[in-house]
């Protein structure tokens, strides 16, 4: 689990590098400190299960066994690209998971279609902040889901912030599993930067969700990066919540030497290096190929 | 229904067949897992529906009134309309859904409107307005075979008319020519198709009345090839002001048919103001049979 995080994490760094550099233009919003959530719950998808999340989901992709190259390739506008550059960070398009959206809660309602469609058993597990919370769509889509017993779980990475505001000035309603209660939804409020906690609770509650209901996992997280990359704002800094840290940490009372999961950073340093250096030999997406893509079928 | 299982309806009262009797008996026919009643959450339906889509189904959406389009639209205009392109070709959205616009029930501005120019507008949406019996059935099959989201955009005043239009056994995909005429060219929409026939019967004049149904990606072909042999083109919408669709086609016919041109293109869509309520008023908004025939006489004179 240790080495899927820092794939994540230097990734994200990288990403994050490769941006300043002027390599990567467009909105980038990193995934940093939200590793353990991604690999906590998506250590445990399923072949036919299927994944949905937001602007933040370079993680996701990454947990979930998606190819970090054509991952990059696509953020940096290549033929190459994942989506051949038409897609970008926020429009991203892989196998397991279907789509990440710019729209603040936009893929809510379309995991909750796609779980109708999945054969018994496979389940639609869908991220979104607690930003979304407040939009129309989440409201709408915990009644269907539960109205409809589908098998959704609905992860919520609450980072306590939604673009540059707090959430104490967006609801009055704290906890996102109140939401969920409402509907008489399974939910459990988590510290989303422990992976071990993680785990153990969304495999508590995919349990549930394959059986055939929602459920809703909330996990608090620490957004360590800015909105997006660039805003002058915001810059990173350390964190003492940061769960790549307090993994190490736990892993090292366990007997695991530094130096081992050092390495394990720098393995996957090097990886993300490599992968960029190649993407960047890449020829740039070309409209020629793209224009026809707007239908399946020309009417 | 019967012949894909893989087909399904979503919609509010469909179970009960809908206001309009849309979906009468389908549920008795193929269940409520393939027949799905909704809430009043037209947000999330959409997106529902695109999710089906996604996972392998083909989702028929009765979006009842498109004044409730403006609830779905970001399911619509932001998801389905773009994830086949932003997806680089990897995904379709194989979405259909049908929707019910246009006024004459005194219901008022939020369940009169027509917002054609609004929905054909966002790339990645087909859209198809069939003015007959026929041709609203074969759209109804074609929108729900299609690989992409279909809007079918059914006009309220011929819900449950039973007119025919000469060559209507042909596909709803192509606008086509219904009256030939050597004066002028009347482009329509909807029952406007009809009324200008009766127009062009009543005034007496040679008039070549095209029946433009396919609204998204607009087909405006048969227009222009129209106006080669006629020179004077009448473009009639039942959408309000001069942003209605009309203005579109009128600008598409002169990009390429200027030079064919004895007369500025005529466009005569309704007034740039909400439907009112008052048989009076909605009465006095409303394209007539009057107006069309009036709007031809100047074209004729210009």
């Amino acid at each position: 689990m240790y080495e899927a995080m820092a794939r994540i994490r230097e990734f994200e760094e990288l990403v994050a590098r490769a941006r300043a550099e002027g390599h990567l233009p467009g909105l980038l919003h990193l995934s940093t400190g939200g590793e353990a959530v991604a690999v906590g719950v998506l250590g445990l998808l399923g072949e036919h299960d299927r994944v949905y999340t937001s602007h933040r989901g370079h993680g996701h992709f990454l947990a979930a066994g998606e190819d970090p190259g054509a991952l990059l390739a696509e953020l940096a506008g290549r033929a190459t690209g994942l989506c051949r550059g038409c897609g970008g960070s926020m429009h991203l398009m892989g196998r397991r998971v279907v789509l990440a959206t710019g729209i603040v809660g936009g893929s809510l309602p379309i995991a909750l279609g796609h779980a109708l469609a999945l054969p018994p058993d496979a389940v639609s597990i869908v991220f979104f902040g607690d930003g979304a919370v407040q939009t129309g769509v989440f409201h709408e889509t915990l009644n269907l889901a539960t109205l409809w017993r589908a098998r959704v779980l609905f992860v919520c990475e609450n980072n306590g912030w939604a673009e540059f505001t707090t959430r104490d000035e967006h609801t009055t309603v704290e906890a996102v599993t109140a939401h969920a209660q409402i509907y008489g939804m399974p939910a459990e409020t988590i510290d989303g930067g422990d992976v071990l906690t993680v785990r153990a609770a969304a495999g508590r509650l995919l349990q549930h969700v394959r059986a055939g209901g929602p459920a809703l996992l909330e996990c608090q997280i620490t957004r360590m990066r800015a909105h997006y990359e660039g805003d002058p704002r915001r810059s990173a800094a350390a964190d003492p919540h940061d769960p790549m840290e307090r993994l190490a940490a736990t892993l090292v009372d366990d007997g695991e030497r530094t130096a081992t999961l050092a390495a394990v950073r720098r393995t996957a340093t090097i990886a993300a290096e490599r992968a960029l250096a190649d993407v960047l030999a890449d020829p740039p997406a070309s409209l020629h190929d793209t224009a026809q893509l707007v239908f399946s079928r020309q009417p | 229904m019967t012949s894909d299982s893989t087909v399904m309806v979503l919609g509010e009262d469909v179970t009960a067949g809908g206001p309009f009797g849309l979906t009468k008996g389908l549920v008795d026919g193929h269940g409520p897992q393939r027949v799905r009643n909704t809430p009043i959450s037209e947000g999330a339906v959409m997106g529902v529906a695109v999710g089906l889509a996604l996972g392998g189904a083909r989702p028929f959406v009765d979006l009842m009134f498109c004044d409730f389009m403006t609830a779905a639209s970001d399911q619509l205009f932001n998801h389905a309309a773009k994830i086949h392109f932003m997806s680089g070709g990897n995904y379709s959205v194989p979405l259909a859904v049908w929707t019910i616009g246009g006024g004459g029930t005194r219901w008022g501005a939020q369940h009169s409107q027509r917002l054609d120019a609004w929905i054909s507008g966002v790339p990645g949406i087909k859209m198809i307005a069939p003015a007959s019996p026929k041709l609203a059935a074969a759209a109804v099959l074609e929108a729900t075979a299609d690989p992409d989201p279909v809007v079918v955009f059914a006009d309220r005043a011929l819900l449950y008319s039973r007119q025919d239009l000469p060559g209507d056994s042909g596909s709803p995909w192509r606008s086509r020519v219904v009256r030939t005429g050597s004066e002028l060219t009347v482009a329509a929409t909807g029952r406007l198709v009809h009324l200008a026939l009766d127009a062009a019967a009543a005034i007496g004049a040679s008039a070549e009345v095209v029946d433009v149904q396919r609204l998204a990606p607009l087909d405006v072909e048969p227009v222009v090839d129209s106006v080669t042999r006629t020179s004077r083109l009448l473009v009639l919408h039942d959408e309000a002001g001069p942003g209605a669709l009309a203005a579109t086609i009128a600008a598409m016919v002169q990009d390429v048919a200027f030079w064919e041109l004895d007369a500025p293109i005529a466009r005569l869509p309704s007034p740039a103001t909400p439907v009112p309520a008052a048989a009076s008023l909605e009465d006095a908004y409303a394209l007539d049979a009057d107006d069309v025939a009036g709007a031809m006489k100047r074209l004729l004179q210009a």
